[in-house]
């Protein structure tokens, strides 16, 4: 009914009546969008346009015989294996420290929740480097760790080491404000009817931030597959062995093949957009839930 | 169950919360704490429950030292004042929780669980609502739900902490009533915290006053209201007028006049008197009284509440009618206090 009424009125010529406050003028309105717009049509549609174009340049055909390069291939193998282990160990070290800071009080909360953000602040190359000092020929470990016949650099723990470390934020990040918010009376609630710690933990605690742990699951993921960085300066590059997709991304284009460059770039923003369609219904579900805990 | 707190210290970061608190509570009561915001009443309930840990002291359930047992081990129940209600859950399974989860040897057969779930939502008066989710319930609705949810492991002692304070005022009045008559019909031993005097002294078998991390005063809701043993207690609890005084050859008196009102036995010196609006009797004449200009008269309700200057410092007096009485603005009206205390500093 008031929709109706606003309608008769601007069509009566009383348009400034009746318009909300907030809105602004007509022609400010279309510049605004259609500036939007065209910064989102420049900076993500078309790159995004390109990348798949550029792969289906020669047809599927060669779209896909370029995936099957062997070394394509194991770039794409190597980059779902590191994933594999970087994701579960940052989901339970993202639980610990989320449960840590958010449930408890202790000496050192502070420092230890700029500790967790400490990946997020310091570049990726850097954080490689921090492994290359440490486990490299020259370092203090490198010696011991050569006698005994590790590898670490240039193979698949430096890797997945760097992995581990760039993405460690994403879980805890998401977690502790939510658990935050929750506060502990559900857990106290829990173990006052006898519930045993882990119990509490697996019927209540967990369940009551599953849409937010998923939600930093699908980030670290994502970024743990698309790590540039610090998994450059680690991988040593050895075709076939320590390229994951991201480098051997780099490789092929610096080799002129561009087909395959971007081929196995369409892998990557193809898992981008999953992700992000994934995220968007994850968040409508996840603001409703906490919109219901709001209303408790 | 009884339960017994003896000598009960809490420290947290080297504030005291509670300082040598003692309480007996009798198996089968429902007895309230009532205090101001910090006065540690909601730090006893949580140490009586086990999810706090006393710096000193012990707690006794029944003849056992309960002190080094968790929480689990009490086996208590628990009413938060936001429910805690575990929301993804449906309230069937809310209530059953404390059953279900126990180990096999102890829990109950999955139909057995059922009926005794369903059992308690009869009593509390949610029959039908079993399969919804708390978000889908009322406030009051959900406290209901937390209730059974406690009452189902069948607890030595039922904690209630602010049970009714996040209702709003008309459901709170219900709830009120309601837990008393469960409270009949169970027989739970009940300890129920609020910073609310009216809900203390409508509610509870015995009331225990607390402030500052202290026990002020125990007793019958009719002993905290009538003999408060504290200026503390009796400026909590109703309204009340303070006056100085002087006691000499055991009368009142305020500054050069006595008031009429015999002070036996009461040693000679200055005091404060203490009285309730509604204790007192309106005179006629000049000797004997303590008199006062109105300055603003209010009805509230069945009463009329009138204000008067009496002169000097510390001087407004509230004092409450019957609403027939009416008195005009600047007149003058004379009363004597007909049940009081005296408290010295």
């Amino acid at each position: 009914m008031a929709h109706d009424a606003t309608t008769s009125h601007t069509s009566n010529g009383n348009t400034e009546l009746v318009r909300v406050a907030t809105s602004e003028h007509r022609l400010a309105r279309y510049t605004l969008i259609g500036l939007a717009l065209c910064f989102v049509a420049l900076f993500l549609v078309l790159p995004l346009a390109a990348v798949f174009t550029e792969a289906l340049r020669n047809g599927p055909g060669e779209f896909l015989t370029v995936l099957s390069d062997p070394e394509t291939f194991a770039a794409i193998e190597l980059t779902l294996l590191v994933a594999v282990i970087a994701v579960p160990l940052n989901l339970v070290f993202g639980i610990a420290a989320a449960w840590a800071i958010a449930k408890f009080e202790f000496k050192g909360k502070a420092f230890l929740t700029t500790l967790i953000d400490l990946p997020f602040s310091v570049s990726p190359v850097i954080s490689g480097l921090v492994f290359v000092l440490l486990f490299g020929s020259h370092s203090l470990l490198g010696p011991w760790l050569q006698s005994h016949g590790i590898q670490i650099l240039f193979a698949v723990p430096g890797i997945v080491l760097a992995t581990v470390f760039v993405t460690f934020p994403f879980v805890a990040r998401e977690l502790i404000p939510l658990m935050q918010e929750q506060g502990t009376s559900d857990e106290e609630a829990a173990l006052s009817l006898g519930a045993s710690g882990w119990q509490t933990f697996w019927y209540v605690t967990l369940p009551n931030i599953k849409w937010g742990l998923l939600y930093g699951v699908l980030l670290c993921n994502a970024r743990a597959m698309g790590e540039f960085g610090a998994v450059s300066v680690v991988s040593g590059h050895i075709r076939g062995l320590t390229n994951t997709m991201p480098l051997q991304v780099e490789i092929l284009y610096n080799e002129y093949n561009f087909v395959a460059a971007f081929a196995v770039a369409t892998l990557l923003a193809l898992l981008a957009l999953v992700t992000l369609v994934l995220k968007s219904l994850l968040e409508m579900k996840y603001s409703a839930q906490i919109a219901a805990s709001r209303r408790h | 169950m009884e339960v017994r707190v003896q000598n009960i210290r809490k420290e947290f970061s080297r504030f005291p919360a509670l300082n040598d608190v003692s309480l007996d509570i009798r198996s089968g009561e429902l007895i309230a704490l009532l205090g101001p915001s910090g006065s540690g009443k909601t730090t006893l309930l949580r140490l009586i429950a086990g999810l706090e840990s006393p710096t000193e002291g012990t707690v006794y359930f029944g003849n056992e030292d309960a002190s080094r047992k968790t929480v689990q081990e009490r086996n208590i129940g628990f009413v938060f004042q936001h429910y805690a209600l575990f929301r993804h859950m449906t309230v069937l399974d809310n209530v059953s929780f404390g059953l279900t989860i126990r180990p096999s040897g102890r829990r109950p057969a999955k139909a057995e669980i059922r009926k005794r779930a369903l059992e308690l939502l009869d009593l509390v008066q949610l029959s039908g609502l079993e399969k919804r989710y708390p978000a889908q319930l009322s406030g009051g609705q959900r406290q209901r739900v937390a209730l059974a949810r406690a009452m189902a492991v069948e607890p030595n002692v039922l904690l209630l902490d602010e049970p009714f304070g996040a209702l709003d005022a008309q459901v709170r009045k219900e709830l009120r009533r309601w837990l008393r008559e469960i409270h009949d019909r169970t027989g739970h031993t009940t300890v129920f915290v609020t910073h609310d005097q009216d809900e203390a002294l409508e509610l509870a078998d015995r009331v225990v006053v607390m402030s500052k991390g202290k026990i002020e005063q125990i007793g019958t809701p009719d002993e905290i209201y009538d003999t408060p043993n504290s200026p503390f207690v009796f400026g909590f609890i109703g309204q009340s007028n303070i006056l100085p005084v002087r006691v000499e050859n055991g009368q009142l008196w305020i500054k050069d006049h006595s008031i009429g009102v015999s002070a036996q036995g009461e040693a000679d010196g200055p005091a404060q008197l203490y009285f309730r609006p509604h204790d007192i009797e309106l005179l006629e004449g000049n000797g004997g009284c303590i008199a006062g200009i109105v300055t603003v008269t209010r009805r509230v309700a069945g009463t009329r509440h009138v204000e008067l200057d009496i002169g000097g410092a510390n001087s407004r007096v509230e004092i409450e009618l019957p609403p027939e009485k009416v008195t005009a603005d600047h007149s003058r009206v004379a009363f004597r206090p007909t049940r009081w205390k005296l408290f010295r500093d």
